[in-house]
């Protein structure tokens, strides 16, 4: 386990950092000088210019520039936003909490949701079964940004039961305008958990051992628990990882719909005003939570089953 | 060509046939929509301004009059297009590099199943806002970030399918007979993996339609006059006036054409429909009949 733990983490590092080099280094390739967004339209003097690119560090060589913005990121100093001159530390931790709570959230939403179709598919085969597999194969199918106008249209501007944009004070109110976007996000992940579920269900259900525990007269509420779900849990929690990391991702697009603070709607603001320092480090966060969320869902497959931890190996 | 069209069908299933007839639909709209679509799709008389369902206007008009039914025609060119660039230069990239790994096994499966993982591990939509960030929104930046995000998921599926054909016997009695890497691959193993291929390229074709759709839907690839299925869905004046038509025809749009694609792709991929088993069985490993043919 702790072997495995180990391996795990060297190529976390490993794969963060050459995703840092690919970010920084991709900037570099960008047509136009970083600096020409301090200026707008106006055409700068030399002397501006030059005193613009010393202040930026721009006139440095790029190893240089990569290796202090490198060290200030595990400093805690992610630069300075060239758009409005806030550290982007500032900017970023404003919308965090909210994208956090967000991704929980529709997590939440997923797994109860999601298990429970899958599992209600794979314990009651014909009809239920059908109508479930049905419904998943739609489901996964359904855009976030779709699900979103679809859910704006009926739940906020039909019964205005919801915000269909921006969030409330509070608490209460930044969990009543997560909801719609939650809901958004969960209808693709809801369908491909529930097939996942279904599918492990299933193949546990046909095996010997299970019918064994059955013939021995176990209780099935037993066999169910520690036959059935314990074995299928590995692929389930592939998923649920693969799906939060994904979450992330969707929340660029869900967070513009709806119009949340979060880092998404931070992204696709600074993309617009070209703000390259907060465009790199909210990139890095993101690769960061998905790459996180990987990882952490081998580990807790290691927890879950044993037999993972001797090889070390999970792919 | 009628036995044809019904041993397709046949295999297909009911769900297939359904979702290659829909496709069908559609590319046929694309590529005649200048006949079909009976409006301009750009020019709008504002008097139709949000008009409902009506003769001369079948699904209706938006903000500025346009007839929603030809922007819809019209937007399956640009949906089409870009997710059929993603998929050809993934395919053209992948399938070489998946093959060699598959075939040279060592070192050289390592590095690139190395190079995979990292690509893996950022997400396609992030790389093409970045992309996006640096050489300014269209559809060429996204294309082209999405294309490299999407060469692992179809070269790691290619690749296992490859090395399962790679250690079965008749690539070495072939390998014996003195073919070399390219004869065999390429007109053996490519072959014989074709399904998979056919099939997966169908399932990455529309999750690429998804994530392009999701971009113009954010105003980063295909840009807000040209008919585009995301662009047209993110008309939020529309929405937020309580008009759905304008944003829902083409949403249900993009979830319908997407929805037949995984299903076709599944079916070519090998994943039989329910009751396939029970009818016949499938033998462990289906006889290669292009070996036979080589050796004789």
């Amino acid at each position: 386990m702790g072997r495995l733990l180990v391996r795990r983490l060297g190529g976390l590092a490993t794969t963060l950092l050459l995703s840092s080099l690919v970010i920084f280094g991709s900037l570099y390739l960008a047509p136009g000088s970083p600096e020409n967004v301090l200026f707008g339209n106006r055409m700068p003097t030399a002397a501006a210019r030059a005193a613009a690119r010393h202040r930026l560090h721009l006139d440095q060589p790029l190893p240089v520039r990569y290796w202090d913005w490198l060290t200030g990121v595990l400093h805690g100093d992610l630069g300075t936003s060239m758009v409005t001159g806030q550290p982007v530390a500032d900017r970023i931790g404003a919308g965090l909490s909210t994208t956090v709570l967000l991704v929980a959230m529709t997590m939440v939403l997923v797994v109860v949701v999601g298990l429970a179709m899958g599992l209600a598919a794979a314990l009651l085969p014909g009809r239920v079964d059908a109508a479930v597999s049905t419904l998943t194969s739609v489901s996964v199918t359904v855009p976030p940004f779709v699900a979103s106008t679809l859910l704006i249209s009926v739940f906020a501007v039909r019964m205005g039961w919801f915000p269909a944009s921006g969030l409330g004070e509070g608490l209460g109110g930044r969990i009543d305008g997560l909801v719609l976007p939650a809901c958004a996000m969960a209808v693709l992940s809801c369908g491909f958990l529930g097939r996942v579920t279904r599918n492990a269900v299933r193949e546990q259900l046909e095996r010997e051992h299970v019918q064994t525990a059955l013939v021995r007269g176990l209780p099935r509420l037993v066999v169910l628990r520690t036959h059935v779900l314990r074995n299928a849990l590995a692929p389930i929690v592939t998923a649920v990882g693969l799906l939060t990391a994904g979450t992330f991702a969707s929340t660029l697009v869900v967070e513009s719909a709806f119009a949340v603070p979060g880092i998404g709607q931070l992204t696709i603001q600074s993309v617009a005003q070209k703000d390259f320092p907060v465009v790199q480090a909210v990139a890095l966060l993101l690769v960061g939570a998905f790459v996180v969320c990987n990882a952490a869902s081998d580990l807790v497959q290691a927890v879950v089953d044993p037999r993972l931890r001797e090889t070390g190996s999970t792919s | 060509m009628r036995t044809t069209l019904r041993k397709a069908a046949r295999t297909l299933g009911r769900s297939g046939t359904a979702s290659a007839v829909l496709l069908l639909v559609v590319v046929a709209a694309a590529l005649a929509a200048p006949l079909l679509a009976p409006h301009d799709p750009n020019q709008g008389n504002l008097l139709d301004a949000y008009g409902g369902p009506s003769g001369a206007h079948l699904l209706g008009s938006d903000g500025i009059g346009r007839d929603i039914l030809s922007r819809l025609v019209f937007g399956a060119r640009t949906s089409l297009l870009g997710p059929a660039l993603v998929v050809g230069i993934s395919l053209l990239v992948g399938v070489p590099l998946a093959l060699a790994a598959s075939w040279y096994g060592g070192w050289v499966d390592a590095v690139v199943a190395r190079v995979f993982d990292l690509v893996y591990a950022l997400p396609g939509l992030l790389l093409a806002v970045l992309t996006v960030a640096l050489f300014g929104p269209g559809l060429t930046p996204a294309v082209a970030a999405l294309s490299v995000a999407y060469v692992p998921f179809l070269a790691r599926i290619v690749r296992a399918a490859a090395r399962q054909q790679r250690v079965s016997p008749y690539v070495d009695a072939l390998a014996v007979q003195g073919f070399g890497m390219l004869r065999i691959t390429g007109r053996h193993i490519l072959r014989n993996i074709a399904p998979v291929v056919v099939g997966q390229a169908a399932i990455a074709f529309g999750y690429a339609l998804l994530d392009l759709a999701s971009l113009s839907y954010l105003g980063l690839a295909v840009q807000a006059p040209t008919p585009d299925w995301g662009v047209m869905v993110s008309d939020s004046d529309a929405l937020l006036k309580g008009y759905w038509l304008p944003v829902a025809a083409p949403g249900v749009l993009i979830v319908l054409t997407v929805l037949a694609l995984t299903v076709l792709g599944a079916r070519i991929s090998g994943d039989k429909p329910p009751g396939y088993l029970k009818r016949r069985r499938r033998s462990a490993a289906p006889p290669d009949r292009t070996a036979v043919g080589a050796a004789a």
